[in-house]
């Protein structure tokens, strides 16, 4: 491979950095030679078949021997799988009991609906007051009334045990790696496979290990929801003021004490962000876990978008979005909580009033559900939905959009879309990994390098080029797309609180609301195409970038702000020269997630229909070709992997220009 | 000869077990719930209550879960689900076999119902492009479906890929003007054809039979050359002398039954009866009418579906 060896002796000859005009000649000569290789030798453009390297057999038939033959110390591997997952089935058991299958022995039936719904809002009134009481009470009563009650109580009994598990492994992992440089170096590329490796490629393989159902569902949300988790609570201890932690260590706190009374609570903030992740992508994930064998809501969303019953589906995401959002607003709200000083001059009543109405409800609830059948679940005729309305809706706007959108379309398809695919599926490979590595060494030296070049080469020697560039492309102007409206809105969302609060529930709904249903209206607009499929990415993958900018911007400390405005700075010099380069590392993590999302999301745009490794992945599935999917997952993440560190080098390098000390 | 002898010793002692087992075993076997695959599209929903339906007479414990219809056979090879009702020759071939090579699925049976998928047209399409029924007809105003990705070729909306059918490589062998282009999914094919019905818009898909596109738009099967298995083999066969597989798909596709291969040891008498389950075309469009018409829920519609055909639910459990 000429140009590693092209990028490997620089390190030696070259000096230890660049100037501009070096590089510039340096790119130059090495997009150059990788063209004019492409002239003489055709498997520049096109990994030659015969070099092929078959790891795509290798791991499946590796995963198949795993399943069947695999021991150890005399205990089948599957049978051990098999037993961690009846206990991890164990308490999702309990939830479904509670919810939707009653206990049977007992004679008892599920709670019903009637006591759930005031229990909710009673622990909203208990937890956040009046407003949050009604936000849960009024949700309840949507899941109830338009008859999506049982379904929902269906994915309550996953989430309800995905949030807590995710919540704290995240937590422990996040602990370990401040604590340890060595895990620290093996956890942070776990952390990138697990974000962006697609659902879809992990999700059979985990199937024949676990047993397909809920906790095959359980283990593919844990896997994508726990990281943000444990990123957070890196961010966040790393981030705690050394002179708060320095106060921990002269009062004379052991080191348990530091970590658990001192810099937790003060990293609470980001802590809470990385919480109202994990209950964001629970959720989001509801739709996925259906695939995997997970009854309720997403199971039912996706035979609806079948039937072409899109207000219906809509119906059922709005029920998916509402669980996230009352379950987002009553944890901040749990950590948020004010302690009650008057709590010891209340009577007993007075303090414990919310548990005793719920006692009161749930036993008369249970004694009425034995007369009256509406106490436990409505019927159908009782209740109401907008399904078809919302439906010839659409078809309405549909048909009055497309003489207008389609040209657009058109226009973007033809002169933007195509020029920039055909442009990467040309591109001979030695260009693109020369240029690549080129910036990884002058960013980062030797360890990015190496592991660029490492990532590259695996998609390249195992013949999956122009798959993976078909996905480079696609999240490349995606990504674009998305910083370009992202970063922006979170910078206005910083200057107005009033913004801010309505930006920050658009994103909620934006990452909970299941993306297939909004995939089915841009289809009937676009059609399937290019178009689409970057329409798709957009909503879901824009949001990291809106929360990061504005969780960085506002984490500013006044006092800098002041010092700035102290000095005569204007309000935009104040925000180019002083809270935006201050808030850059945020803002690059929020980048480097909307990079992962967009990659993560290839595998929906796989659903429209394209033809890159997402779709590679889900074809996978039906032929039960384990390494073909886990190869292409793997490679999508390898793209994110590539990507972030590039972004990471160059934003520490930014930052030592800037004058920041790391 | 000794495979015949071996055969049909092998029948003689699976018939004295078979009877045996009806005759000791009293169903149910176990109390362990049997497990039914349910996926998202209608008629299958309605099938597998009806089956869950009749195992419970039996006395059986029947939970559904949910599963992609691909992803579904591993589960059911590896015995964590034991029952569906509905797989498709069209989409589900390539993952059913694979399935019962692995040893682990059983083929259960084949539905009296045939299935059969095909490129399909609205029937608006015939005022613009008159001889569209035909493939020779509907190549002549290929550019009728060109758009600014396939243009000038036309654009033809091909089934996912995961299905494992290859339509660019009959529309090569038959040198049509056409470029298929594959949806991620059943949903995204319905959009498609939803969207160009509101506005008349020229159309040609990938549509299958029984399914509720029939009830809801008006439209028909373009015919393609009867496939004979010498268009697959003998490239002088068809329109094209130079090419194999220059012809269209099967009329008659299998509608099959796949089962866990423990079923048969765990449950004996309930794998009896889904071995006789059967349903014809008919009466699986009935059933999904219930549902797709009527506005019936799955299971609703499973109740209704038991009352009215009785008898052949009873001769199913007997």
């Amino acid at each position: 491979m000429t140009d590693q060896a092209g990028g490997s002796t620089s390190t030696n000859f070259l000096p230890d950095s660049l100037k501009g005009h070096e590089a510039k000649v340096a790119y130059v000569a090495i997009i150059t030679l990788g063209v004019l290789l492409s002239f003489v030798w055709s498997g520049a453009t096109r990994w030659p078949q015969e070099w092929v390297l078959p790891l795509e057999g290798w791991i499946t038939d590796g995963i198949n021997w795993l399943k069947r033959e695999a021991h150890i110390f005399g205990v089948q591997v599957k049978d051990i799988t098999r037993a961690i997952g009846a206990t991890l089935k164990l308490p999702i058991k309990w939830a479904e009991y509670l919810l939707f299958r009653g206990m049977k022995p007992l004679g008892l039936g599920p709670l019903p609906w009637v006591a759930v719904t005031a229990g909710v809002a009673l622990l909203g009134h208990w937890i956040g007051g009046i407003r949050l009481a009604m936000l849960c009470l009024l949700s309840f009563l949507y899941l109830s009334f338009f008859h999506l009650w049982k379904d929902s109580m269906q994915t309550m009994a996953v989430v309800l045990v995905a949030v807590p598990l995710a919540a704290l492994i995240g937590l422990g992992l996040g602990i370990w790696v401040t604590r340890s440089k060595r895990a620290a170096k093996i956890i942070s590329p776990i952390f990138d496979l697990m974000q962006a490796t697609p659902h879809m490629a992990y999700l059979a393989p985990v199937a024949a290990f676990f047993a397909a159902g809920p906790v095959t569902a359980l283990i593919a949300t844990v896997v994508f929801a726990m990281p943000p988790m444990a990123r957070c609570t890196i961010l966040g201890l790393q981030t705690v003021p050394s002179d708060i932690l320095e106060s921990g260590k002269m009062s004379g706190c052991t080191q348990r004490q530091l970590l658990w009374k001192v810099a937790l609570p003060s990293a609470k903030r980001t802590l809470m962000l990385g919480l109202n992740q994990v209950v964001m992508q629970t959720l989001a994930m509801v739709v996925i876990a259906s695939i995997a064998g997970q009854p309720g809501l997403g199971h039912k969303l996706l035979y609806s978008l079948q039937q072409l019953r899109i207000g219906l589906a809509i119906e059922q995401g709005i029920a998916i979005t509402l669980l996230a959002i009352v379950l987002d607003r009553l944890t901040q709200g749990f950590a948020y909580r004010e302690v009650d000083h008057f709590a010891a001059t209340k009577s007993f009543l007075q303090r414990n009033w919310h548990w005793i109405a719920f006692i009161a409800i749930l036993i008369v609830s249970y004694v009425a559900a034995e007369y009256f059948r509406e106490v436990k679940i409505l019927a159908r005729k009782q209740t109401f939905s907008f399904a078809r309305e919302m439906n010839d809706g659409i078809r309405e706007f549909n048909k009055i959009a497309y003489p207008f959108l389609n040209p657009f379309k058109e226009w973007m398809t033809t002169y933007v879309l195509l020029n920039i695919r055909d442009f990467f599926l040309w591109l001979p490979w030695p260009v693109f990994v020369g240029t690549v590595a080129l910036a990884a060494w002058r960013l980062g030296k030797a360890p990015v390098l190496w592991l660029c070049l490492a990532l590259m080469a695996s998609f390249i020697v195992t013949g999956f080029w122009v798959e993976t560039m078909q996905t480079t492309y696609l999240v490349l102007i995606s990504g674009i797309f998305c910083v370009l409206i992202g970063v922006p809105i979170g910078i206005w969302c910083s200057r107005s609180e009033r913004v801010a609060n309505i930006t920050m529930s658009v994103c909620d709904t934006l990452q909970t609301f299941p993306s297939f249903i909004y995939l089915i209206p841009a289809i009937m607009l676009f059609n399937v195409s290019i178009f689409s499929n970057v329409i798709a990415i957009i909503p879901y993958a824009t949001v990291p970038a809106i929360r990061y900018t504005y969780l960085g911007l506002k984490g500013i400390s006044p006092v800098t702000i002041e010092a700035a405005k102290m000095n005569g700075a204007t309000p935009s010099q104040s925000l180019w020269k002083v809270e935006l380069p201050i808030a850059v590392p945020e803002i690059m993590l929020g980048i480097n997630q909307t990079i992962m999302m967009a990659l993560a999301m290839t595998a929906i745009t796989a659903l429209i229909g394209s033809t890159d490794l997402g779709q590679e992945v889900v074809r996978a599935i039906s032929t039960q070709n384990y390494g073909r999917g886990i190869l292409c997952g793997f490679f999508i993440a390898a793209l994110g992997i590539i990507a972030d560190r590039l972004i990471q080098a160059w934003a520490s390098e930014r930052k030592k220009q800037l004058g920041f000390n790391e | 000869m000794t495979i015949t002898k071996l055969m049909a010793t092998s029948a003689i002692v699976g018939a004295s077990m078979l009877t045996a087992s009806f005759a000791y075993a009293e169903a149910p076997e176990s109390d362990d719930p049997i497990i039914i695959v349910q996926n998202n599209w209608t008629s299958q929903l309605v099938l597998s209550h009806v089956v869950g339906k009749v195992l419970e007479a039996k006395g059986y414990t029947v939970e559904f879960a949910p599963s992609d219809s691909q992803l579904q056979f591993a589960s059911i090879a590896s015995g964590d689900m034991h029952f569906q009702v509905e797989a498709w020759e069209g989409s589900m071939k390539s993952a059913f076999e694979k399935a019962v090579a692995d040893d682990g699925m059983v083929d259960a049976g084949s539905h009296s119902a045939v299935t059969r998928e095909e490129w399909w047209i609205p029937d608006y399409v015939l005022e613009t492009c008159p001889g569209a029924e035909e493939w020779e007809g509907l190549n002549k105003c290929a550019d009728q479906f060109a758009t600014a990705e396939t243009a000038p070729k036309g654009r033809f909306v091909g089934p996912p890929a995961d299905w494992g059918k290859n339509y660019a490589d009959r529309v090569n062998a038959l040198e049509m003007n056409f470029q298929a282009i594959n949806v991620g999914q059943a949903a995204t094919l319905w959009a498609e054809l939803q969207s160009a019905y509101d506005q008349k818009k020229p159309i040609v898909l990938f549509n299958w039979t029984p399914n509720f596109i029939e009830s809801k738009f008006k439209g028909r099967f373009v015919n393609f050359p009867e496939p004979e298995p010498a268009c697959f083999e003998d490239a002088s066969w068809g329109p094209n002398p130079n090419a194999t597989g220059d012809c269209g798909a099967t009329h008659g596709g299998w509608l099959k039954k796949a089962a866990w291969k423990g079923l048969a040891d765990k449950y004996p008498v309930a794998w009896g009866v889904m071995q006789k389950i059967d349903f014809s075309n008919a009466q699986i469009a009935a059933a999904a009418l219930l549902v797709d018409v009527d506005g019936m829920e799955a299971e609703e519609a499973a109740d209704k579906w038991i009352a009215d055909n009785a008898d052949v639910v009873a001769s199913w459990s007997n």
